[in-house]
């Protein structure tokens, strides 16, 4: 199986988040990057179904140069090859303007491929929309928010999570399939795997190189402002003798919240 | 013209659909055009209920081979149905359904796509539309360039509000043209959880447990009180579901799920910036925890600081009593 896995950096879930009101972006010194949750754990599947079937396993971020320890990590949990699509643009928090990269660059540098993994959604953005876009620009079937996946010759099945419930998704390959929590646990890298990574050489492909048409760079989205949340205010504390503070508790939910 | 997907789950229409409906009623009027619910499906679908809800025209968009989901299949519905009535707009609700299909929509149009938002306004006579990211640590404003523009919205965000008594709306049924061949991949089956507990994106009350509930047993203790309130649901932090006390489905917080509910209970979760982001949106906060410096008294609206297993069993009682009245 021919296996692309798509990854990209974003700041680690315990990041604080501090606004530049100047560029309506985020403030990124002080914050620790790394690969996107689901990614990993779209990493992890596309190497387990390379030792049950045999394969490669690339992976492809599309990102700048402060991306390529995210792919250096990828390498040494024990992917084949690493790719970085060099786009220096700022965030965009544009699905479609990412979706049409990746779609290109799988047209024209990694044609052939079976599967296109990805994580449900980049920790960050938490737009959830560039797998299904990849999909529709390919023409390809997509499962979404997969727990479970299984490939049989040339077809695939996957479960997918849904409220309450999960949809059990038949396709056929070559199919885009994004990953959720899990699905698997992802594994550490070994050293070993850490030392082969640091030879390995991290190909860099150019926008310019992909064809893209005029117009597909230019983001839909147009940012008018990005702001932290006001802080909520410290509320009542009940404190005391649990009957009393339980009695109290319900008392403030349904007459002073009315929530309940 | 701004259209609304309605989705429909064992033939009824979602509450997060109608939502959309409702979000959409609000901002046409605004703009001074009209709107549209729109309906995939098998020939002949109902669209009981619907007519109640306000929208100026419904459209039935109807194939054999849309009995089922996949992306490809509504996609294509609804791609020629934006061709054929030019919306400016075209909403969803931010379900599994919704973040599945409408980026698949959105990229046959070339469109831009608004995910998951919570607040939309008209601004210069178009729409502009808040949505949180970094899980909710911060919250992005922004337009679009695309006409149309797509949009997925927040269940339990948008208020259900009583549509204007108008004319009973136009009922239009499209046959769609599905080639063969489109449709690579569909839905074979849905799998029922047992229980037929509500999801939490979808409850009105989310009553979640951590670390301090020490053990899976325990969350019955939360399963006992979210019986007790209609459309309650029990939610979880991450260590109790990496703990392996709850599947990940319940899980609340950055690598979970944001919730809005109308009462967010935190029993025994210290409030680890992931929960927070996931959770911080809610309209009341409530939080029983042992820990007086816990992070979640910070923005808890209601706090208890004592055992919650001394707690909740007499919040339980205590709520049969009001709730009885």
């Amino acid at each position: 199986m021919n296996i692309l896995v798509f990854v990209k950096r974003v700041p680690d879930t315990e990041s604080r988040i501090r606004i530049r009101h100047e560029t309506n972006s985020i403030i990124e010194d002080g914050l620790n990057f790394a690969a996107s949750t689901y990614d990993e754990f779209a990493v992890e599947e596309a190497l387990r179904l390379k030792e049950a079937k045999g394969g490669t396993v690339r992976v492809v971020c599309v990102g700048r140069d402060e991306a390529l320890p995210v792919l250096r990590k990828c390498l040494a949990m024990g992917a084949d090859e690493a790719f970085l699509v060099k786009d220096e643009a700022p965030e965009t928090y544009d699905g479609l303007r990412t979706a049409r990269v990746i779609a290109r660059a799988v047209e024209t540098k990694f044609a052939g491929a079976d599967l296109l993994l990805f994580g449900k959604q980049a920790v960050g953005t938490d737009n959830g929309q560039v797998p299904s876009m990849v999909a529709e620009l390919l023409g390809l079937p997509q499962a979404n928010v997969v727990t479970r996946l299984e490939i049989e010759g040339n077809a695939g099945t996957a479960l997918r999570e849904i409220e309450g419930a999960a949809e059990k998704v038949v396709f056929s390959l070559p199919a885009v399939v994004s990953a959720q929590k899990g699905l698997n646990e992802p594994r550490y890298e070994t050293l070993k795997g850490i030392m082969a990574a640091k030879k390995k050489e991290i190909p860099v492909i150019k926008l310019e190189d992909l064809g893209l048409a005029a117009g597909d760079l230019e983001p839909q989205i147009v940012i008018t402002g990005l702001d932290v949340p006001p802080e909520r205010k410290a509320g009542k504390i009940l404190q005391g003798d649990p009957a009393e503070t339980a009695r109290g508790l319900a008392a403030l939910l349904h007459n002073e919240a009315k929530v309940v | 013209m701004i259209a609304v997907f309605m989705e429909t789950r064992d033939g009824k229409i979602k509450k997060s659909s109608l939502e959309a409906l409702a979000e959409a009623g609000r901002r046409a009027g605004e703009l001074h055009v009209g709107t549209a619910a729109v309906l995939v499906g098998a020939a002949g679908g109902g669209t009981a209920g619907l007519e109640a809800c306000g929208p100026d025209r419904i459209f039935c968009l109807e194939h054999p081979a849309l009995a089922a989901y996949s992306s490809q299949g509504f996609a294509k519905a609804l791609r020629d149905f934006v061709g054929e009535t030019g919306p400016a707009a075209l909403f969803f609700a931010a379900t599994a359904m919704g973040r599945d299909l409408a980026p698949r929509v959105a990229a046959g149009l070339g469109a831009g796509l608004a995910s998951d938002c919570t607040k939309i306004a008209v601004k210069n006579g178009g729409l502009e539309f808040t949505r949180p990211v970094y899980a909710g640590k911060a919250y992005l404003s922004f337009t679009v360039r695309s006409t149309p523009v797509v949009a997925t919205l927040r269940p339990n965000v948008f208020p259900l509000d009583a549509p204007p008594a108008g004319a009973a709306p136009e009922v239009v049924r499209k046959s769609v043209d599905i080639p063969d061949g489109l449709i690579k991949g569909r839905v074979a089956e849905v799998l029922k959880e047992e229980s037929s507990e509500i999801d939490v994106t979808e409850a009105d009350v989310v009553i979640s447990g951590g670390r301090g509930l020490k053990g899976p047993e325990n969350f019955g203790l939360l399963r006992d009180l979210a019986a007790l309130i209609p459309r309650a649901a029990v939610g979880a932090s991450r260590s109790a579901v990496d703990s392996g006390w709850i599947g990940h489905q319940h899980q609340v917080g950055q690598t979970g799920k944001t919730v809005s509910p109308n009462l967010y209970l935190a029993v025994g979760i210290s409030g680890a910036i992931q929960h927070l982001a996931g959770m911080s949106s809610s309209k009341v906060i409530a939080a029983v925890n042992k820990d007086p410096e816990a992070p979640i008294f910070k923005v808890a609206d209601y706090g208890v600081v004592g055992d919650l297993f001394e707690v909740i069993p007499r919040l339980k009682e205590e709520l049969k009593k009001v709730l009885a009245e």
